[in-house]
């Protein structure tokens, strides 16, 4: 099954409410996806040459400010980090692509998650409204986020394998439904020197989709191209720094519904997630259309 | 003023989902109900929960006040339903009395593989609207989304807007009558000439679900039967 979040705060001064907001959307995705959850927030960018760098271990108790001083000494790049549990955002102006490489190089080596100057993602195994009560996601704020909530059907339930899915740097793509085509979209990946994480096809729509991008085209193209290529049944919900897009494959068989007003974007597989947002009753409510693209921009 | 009017009824029994659970309703609905005497409840705040109504099998009149969520109204008998919002999918689902109306839009499969009764959708209904349907009729004021009517057994789909792409697929005995744009048509199914007993008894269907439509400007879209049987010059394409 699988549930999908999305939410957009049209202004400014409702950035704040994100997470009180969104929170309760997510519980209720619960019901649609209990084995493991995730959360990518899109908040104000850090200074300029620096990047957030989210990474993730298993153990709760790891020691991160260890790892930090590691970092400093091993790289000679500066870092401000955050974390909690099994969680760390590092801020730092070193390359990805350095970055990738010295976490290569740790034992054990941290999962990094994203890479960006906004997002930020949180991901793990477990009921989702544990997830979103042991990160905090109440007290989250941002301009939007994408959320999901996983019933796994055709990969592992591990944290790595739930959604969001990263490529590139902020950008990170949800996802309801089944591809049946992801090893086909791969091969094609990993023959331009793409490198994947997990065997989830998630993964394989999302490396493609920001492949596309690299190679030129706006997101609207490569989502037109993705039309052509994915194969299966899908809801995607997309993020980047500045805009949240929505499709759904041509027979439409996963559900999506869209609740706007002057205040937000909210986007859900089912209603009851939004009935408790403030003047959904007056909302423009629809439910969008197959292979029709949907964009918001911040 | 229908809803002030209503709630002032005296016989009107209030059921509010922020206080009972979907199931304490649909048992009360199924076993309490029909021993009570009522004629006309009440569901309050249902922030589009699921299967609200399922199974009812009594001679009374239910409105969900507000948006509600999968399967609303599934397999009715008797019961007249009005959901004073928007649904998702699937609702009155096997209908086989009765009537289910929803004053916004639904989602896909509106009156899926319903057997009997009306369903009324005075909004726009989503894809695969009438699935299946085996004998029911199924009245949308606004439009359907695509592939409506697919395998569509018996009974009649009315539109009073635009169909989507693949109308119609694969149909059996439904008819199904269009009064704006038909998307297209899907395989099997063809625009046939209105007749005088079609006029007459569309009219009569408007009339029941309560729109004000003149049956003469309606297609009417049946079955042209091919599919019904094996044909050996097309073994080729299976």
């Amino acid at each position: 099954m699988c549930g999908i979040i999305g939410l957009l705060m049209k202004n400014k001064s409702d950035q704040p409410s994100l997470g009180r907001l969104m929170t309760p959307m997510f519980d209720c995705m619960a019901e649609r996806g209990p084995d493991s959850a995730g959360l990518a927030v899109f908040e104000p960018p850090v200074g300029a040459g620096l990047r957030r760098f989210n990474l993730f271990i298993p153990d709760r108790k790891y020691d991160w400010n260890a790892l930090l001083k590691n970092f400093q000494t091993q790289t000679g790049a500066t870092g401000q980090m955050t974390a909690l549990e099994n969680h760390a955002v590092l801020v730092s102006s070193i390359e990805p692509a350095a970055m990738k490489n010295w976490l290569a190089e740790c034992d054990p080596s941290p999962h990094l998650l994203s890479v960006g100057r906004h997002i930020d993602i949180y991901k793990d195994e477990g009921h989702p409204s544990d997830i979103a009560r042991r990160y905090h996601f109440r007290e989250l704020a941002g301009s939007h986020c994408v959320g999901h909530t996983r019933m796994a059907t055709e990969s592992a339930v591990t944290p790595e394998h739930a959604h969001p899915f990263t490529a590139g740097e902020d950008f990170c793509l949800v996802h309801n439904g089944s591809l049946s085509n992801p090893y086909m979209l791969r091969r094609k990946l990993e023959a331009q020197g793409l490198h994947f994480e997990t065997d989830n096809d998630t993964e394989a729509a999302c490396r493609f989709i920001e492949w596309r991008m690299q190679q030129g085209e706006t997101l609207d193209q490569a989502l037109h191209t993705a039309f052509q290529e994915l194969d299966g049944f899908y809801t995607l919900l997309i993020a980047t720094n500045d805009q949240m897009t929505l499709v759904r494959d041509a027979f439409a068989c996963k559900p999506a519904v869209v609740a706007e007003t002057d205040q937000y974007v909210a986007i859900s597989s089912e209603f009851r997630s939004l009935a408790h947002l403030p003047g959904v009753e007056n909302a423009n409510i629809f439910e969008p259309l197959p292979e029709v693209i949907y964009s918001w921009k911040v | 003023m229908e809803s002030v009017k209503a709630l002032a009824e005296p016989t009107a029994h209030q059921l509010d989902l922020s206080k009972i659970s979907v199931r304490e309703l649909n048992q009360f609905l199924h076993h309490e109900l029909p021993k009570s005497g009522l004629h006309h409840v009440e569901i309050l705040h249902p922030n589009g929960m699921h299967n609200l109504a399922v199974g009812v099998d009594a001679d009374v009149e239910i409105n969900i006040r507000g948006h509600a969520g999968y399967f609303i109204g599934g397999m009715n008998k008797q019961a007249r339903i009005t959901v004073h919002g928007s649904v998702g999918w699937s609702v009155a689902e096997n209908i086989m009395s009765g009537t289910v109306r929803v004053k916004g839009n639904a989602s896909e499969c509106a009156g899926a593989s319903g057997h009997g009764g009306l369903v009324v959708i005075e909004g726009n209904a989503s894809s695969r609207c009438g699935i299946s349907m085996k004998g029911c009729d199924i009245v949308v004021g606004g439009s359907v989304g695509h592939v409506s009517a697919f395998m569509a057994q018996a009974g009649r789909l009315v539109v009073c807007g635009d169909a989507g792409p693949g109308l119609g697929d694969s149909l059996y005995e439904a008819v199904l009558y269009v009064r704006g744009k038909i998307h297209s048509l899907g395989a099997d199914a063809q625009e046939e000439p209105l007749q005088a007993e079609d006029i007459a008894a569309l009219g009569e269907l408007l009339q029941q679900a309560g729109f004000d439509a003149n049956p003469r400007e309606f297609k009417r879209i049946g079955s042209a039967r091919r599919l019904y049987h094996w044909n050996s010059e097309h073994q080729g394409e299976y």
